[in-house]
């Protein structure tokens, strides 16, 4: 057993009393687990080396006092916003005035018996712990997390932005992120998952689940915005349910880091269904980042729209697992899938593997996957116009995720992202902003 | 202004130009005419610098400076310009941005300040307004899916704003409507000076109403074999090339 694993079983966690039976429920799927090799197949690109090598687990966040919403403030973005600091929530930091009637966002600690009940009820409802370990290991250990719950019929009217921020810390240490939507019949919600740091070197492992529940007609909005300074370690996933006629439209963006790994999990539960998942990873240096994407398509006449694009620099190291599961009842399903990667160096490298499991006849479904280095007959274009080699090859970069994130359904988020990219990209200020802000 | 002498340039250990020759002086107009696969793209690329084109001989002097040691991005920002004849598309590149760069990698290698934005777009509206182009083109990605005629037009409005000390156009005639082609001629013509000079390909002589060269130069095979004044292109228009090659061999 992995000292991991030996560590973890002797971890009692705290929180709310009705936390133990989810904590129990973790525990007994994790005494059976086998710590993930190279010859396990979802982890098989994607070292764990950074959890074997750090005890984490030895420590948990502490708050700290500090003016931090230069890390995460979105301009021209009024939401209902959380924070949690190193995973401690911060009451400073956030903003929950003016929520409408029909709609609860908490604290699992601040549940009342009714959503007690309901967390109860939907907690570990999608996701599949024993399948995807850390979700096993984060269910054992969280005792805080966020609920939101909207109503039937109604349109939350300003986004949710739930930020977990971290900082470093004396010794190594883990937060436990978790997050639970409950979207009623008819309703309709904007949320923004952001992760940050503050700019030192991070000594963080941040495991989080988080749970999409559309019941029918639902729809949501979801950004999944990984900005975590170099050295923050983050396993993680995304499981949404979305029953008949619900939609989510679910954007992802990660750096990378020394271990960075999203799962994002989507069942189409009820006929009518619609997703698109769209998604941008940018590691460089010696960063690595994993994001294995799974569509279980249970249900017919359901639709899915998934593009990823990835750029990985220098020694970097990228995995795309994209996988769409059709099953036998799921006639009428359309699906497409297109991953591409550009490689800014002879050293990147990048594992993309798009799988498509079909079991029924009568479906459209398409994929595809390239990988390509940078244009050379675009670079000289440039180069013919007096644009230098390195300036070019940030444009064309940039150029080659731009679209992804220039067709954000929320400008705010596509002005927030440009200049952290820009600035990812080494460049000093942005023409883009500059130029929009001219017209 | 440029001076070539003798030049040879290789494509893929291909030779392609084989002693070539030119003298082109400040606010003249050379029009290079000649066979398919003569080498006359290849000139323009081996002149402004294009990774690739290997000069294997001969010396080009331009405005004084050796232009063979510079590197493409150093000749374009002393002022050599090619409009090509197959522009590039680059998606996800806003041709504004692709512009604004441009100009201002010339600007600072001038020791002058970036453009300021709003000075920029000004200039940029203006001069779409003079080759045709919607100002929607400026926000599109660079020539990313521009019918043949708009990105002939997205060549010279580049040029236009970089204002160059030698402009080569390699066939921006071709593909372009008739009221294209006036303006084309209009934008060269406009930027006309004694301190400006330009080279311009074309198979057609009828460019050449519009923009009056002082010389015209057959290139074929490598080489620059027959050269003249204006009628010579009136001449070529009417008996093709063939006698020239003849009296040349
Ligand atoms: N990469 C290459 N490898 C081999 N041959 C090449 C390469 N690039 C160009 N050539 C050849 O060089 C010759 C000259 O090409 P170039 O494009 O300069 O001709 P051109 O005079 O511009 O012709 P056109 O009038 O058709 O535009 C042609 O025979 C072409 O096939
Ligand atoms: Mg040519």
């Amino acid at each position: 057993m992995s000292q991991f694993l030996e560590q973890l079983a002797s971890l009692r966690a705290g929180g709310p009393a009705w936390l133990q039976a989810v904590h129990d429920a973790g525990a007994a799927i994790l005494r059976d687990a086998a710590w993930p090799t190279r010859k396990t197949e979802s982890w098989k690109y994607t070292s764990l080396r950074p959890l074997e090598h750090i005890n984490f687990l030895a420590e948990r966040g502490h708050a700290i006092n500090a003016d931090l919403s230069q890390h995460f403030a979105i301009a021209n973005f009024d939401a209902y916003r959380l924070v949690f600091v190193n995973g401690v929530f911060s009451a400073n930091l956030s903003d929950l005035q003016g929520l409408p009637a029909g709609v609860e966002l908490i604290r699992f600690a601040d549940a009342n018996a009714s959503q007690q009940e309901l967390l109860v009820k939907y907690l570990n409802s999608v996701v599949e712990a024993d399948c995807h370990l850390f979700a096993a290991v984060n269910q054992q250990l969280i005792e805080d997390g966020v609920f939101l719950h909207v109503g039937k019929n109604i349109e939350l009217n300003k986004p949710v932005q739930i930020v977990w921020l971290s900082s470093a810390q004396e010794k190594p240490f883990h937060i436990p992120q978790r997050f639970l939507l409950l979207a009623e019949n008819h309703s309709s919600v904007i949320l923004v998952e952001q992760f940050v740091s503050t700019a030192d070197s991070q000594n963080s492992f941040t495991h989080g689940v988080t749970e999409l529940c559309l019941q029918d007609g639902a729809r949501c909005e979801h950004y999944r915005i990984h900005l975590e300074e170099q050295s923050a370690v983050h396993v993680g996933g995304v499981y949404a349910s979305l029953a008949a006629n619900s939609y989510l439209d679910s954007f992802h963006l990660g750096l990378g880091g020394p271990l960075k790994r999203v799962d994002v999990v989507i069942n189409h539960n009820g006929p009518g269904a619609d997703c698109q998942l769209n998604g941008v990873y940018l590691p460089q240096g010696n960063q690595q980042i994993d994001y294995h994407t799974t569509i279980e398509h249970r249900v017919p006449n359901c639709t899915t729209q998934e593009v990823f694009r990835g750029i990985v620099a220098d020694n970097a190291k990228a995995v795309f697992n994209g996988r769409i599961h059709i099953h036998p009842q799921a006639q009428k399903t359309r699906a497409e899938l297109s991953n591409k990667n550009l490689l800014l160096s002879d050293k990147a490298e990048v594992n993309t593997k798009p799988e498509l499991e079909i079991y029924a006849d009568d479906v459209q479904c398409a994929h595809g996957a390239t990988v390509a280095r940078m244009d050379e007959n675009a670079l000289h274009y440039f180069l013919m116009r007096g644009i230098s080699r390195k300036e070019a090859e940030v444009m064309l970069s940039f150029g080659f995720i731009n679209e992804l994130i220039g067709q954000l359904k929320q400008e705010a988020l596509t002005d927030y992202l440009r200049p952290v990219l820009t600035h990812w990209f080494g460049r000093e200020t942005s023409l883009v902003d500059e130029l929009a802000a001219a017209e | 202004m440029l001076s070539i002498r003798d030049l040879q340039v290789t494509v893929d250990d291909k030779q392609i130009l084989k002693g070539l020759n030119l003298q082109i002086k400040a606010g003249e107009v050379h029009a290079i005419m000649g066979p398919n696969g003569s080498g006359k793209s290849t000139t323009g690329y081996a002149l402004a610098g294009k990774p690739g084109y290997e000069v294997i001989g001969g010396e080009v002097e331009f405005l004084g400076k050796n232009l063979l040691e510079l590197d493409a991005e150093e000749r374009a920002r002393e002022g050599l310009f090619l409009a090509f004849q197959y522009p590039v598309e680059i998606p996800g590149v806003s041709n504004m941005e692709f512009l604004k760069a441009s100009v201002d990698a010339q600007r600072e290698h001038h020791g002058l300040e970036p453009l300021d934005a709003v000075s920029f777009m000004k200039k940029a509206r203006d001069i779409c307004k003079v080759v045709g182009l919607d100002q929607s083109f400026l926000k599109r990605g660079v020539n990313e899916g521009f019918s043949g005629g708009e990105k002939k037009r997205n060549e010279i409005m580049q040029m236009m704003l970089l204002e160059p000390k030698l402009a080569i156009l390699d066939e921006t005639d071709s593909g372009l409507d008739i009221d294209a082609l006036q303006i084309v001629a209009n934008g060269v013509n406009a930027l006309r000076s004694p301190e400006r000079s330009f080279i311009v390909v074309t198979h057609y002589q009828r460019l050449l109403d519009y923009i009056v060269p002082d010389y015209v130069h057959v290139l074929a095979g490598g080489r620059i074999i027959k050269s003249g004044d204006k009628s010579l292109a009136l001449e070529l228009e009417e008996k093709g090339y063939g006698w020239i090659e003849n009296e040349v061999a």
